[in-house]
């Protein structure tokens, strides 16, 4: 008996190593199809939340959801994925435009609303991962409460420290648990002196995409 | 009692203590922040009445703004 359980052991490491290796072997037009079954939800639609979706929609991701209620200003131009022709625009609209322009695969679904613990659980109901890519730290602390409160076991990918420059080590990805994963330097608070500049929001962007990336990746 | 704090062991005088006397005994003083005791998020609200125990893990994470 003791033979035949290590037999079915052996078995299960054996089918586990086939299965990741099928996924290290895969080619980009197989992981493009695979990332195509997928609905990532994104909460902003600023430096991190443009950037984010940008990276996502080059990768294949099949349905992305964008929620921001903002208005493209001037400002944002200098880290923020949009075009100086398009200042005054929402920039759901915008950011939905620049996608489809990339990727017009992408299935891109917008909600033009300013997210609260109400409304946020039936935005993003279905996603398979939330990025957070809120401006304001309140907003961050709402979403990740009410994410890991009302949507249990839904992976959160959040954007906390990314103000100035240089300092690109600092810059790093933690794996909190299973649900919650932070990208940032934890400790640069955006400040007059202290602005957001788009290589290290850039960074923390496509930082929370590959994250993203790489839960979707385990799933099946 | 010992607890796991963002992964490293920390040792306290007292048996057993809530979230906000954890945080006054550690000096955390940033407001904005997420704490996770053994997996569950914690909301502010109930600092004063969760109790945290011998070898819980608790997560604490900062929230910076920008994005």
């Amino acid at each position: 008996m003791g033979f035949g359980c290590g037999k079915n052991l052996a078995l299960i490491y054996i089918c586990k190593y086939l299965y990741d290796r099928k996924i290290i072997k895969m080619n980009f037009s197989e992981i493009r199809s695979h990332l195509g079954k997928f609905r990532v939800g994104i909460a902003g639609a600023g430096g991190l939340g443009s950037n984010c979706a940008v990276a996502l929609a080059r990768s294949g991701v099949g349905t992305l959801v964008l929620s921001d209620f903002d208005i493209i200003e001037k400002s944002n131009l200098n880290r923020q994925y949009y075009f100086a022709d398009q200042v005054g625009q929402l920039k759901t609209i915008a950011l939905k435009e620049n996608i489809t322009r990339i990727n017009p695969d992408v299935f891109v679904i917008v909600h033009q609303k300013k997210l609260d613990r109400i409304n946020i659980p039936e935005i993003f109901s279905g996603c398979d991962v939330i990025v957070e890519a809120f401006d304001s730290a309140d907003m961050k602390e709402m979403l990740i409460e009410t994410v890991q409160i009302k949507m249990q076991g839904v992976p959160l990918v959040i954007g906390s420290g990314m103000a100035g420059w240089g300092r690109s080590d600092t810059i790093r990805f933690r794996k909190i648990d299973e649900t919650l994963y932070v990208c940032g330097d934890e400790s640069s608070d955006a400040s007059e002196n202290l602005p957001l500049l788009a290589p290290r929001v850039g960074i923390v962007a496509n930082m929370q995409a590959n994250a993203v990336i790489e839960i979707l990746m385990k799933l099946r | 009692m010992k607890i796991l704090l963002n992964n490293r062991e920390e040792e306290f005088e007292k048996d057993t203590m809530n979230v906000s006397e954890m945080l006054m005994l550690k000096k955390f003083s940033f407001k904005l922040r997420v704490i996770k005791i053994n997996g569950i998020l914690i909301p502010k609200e109930r600092y004063d009445s969760t109790i945290i125990h011998h070898n819980d893990n608790v997560q604490m994470l900062y929230l910076m703004s920008g994005g």
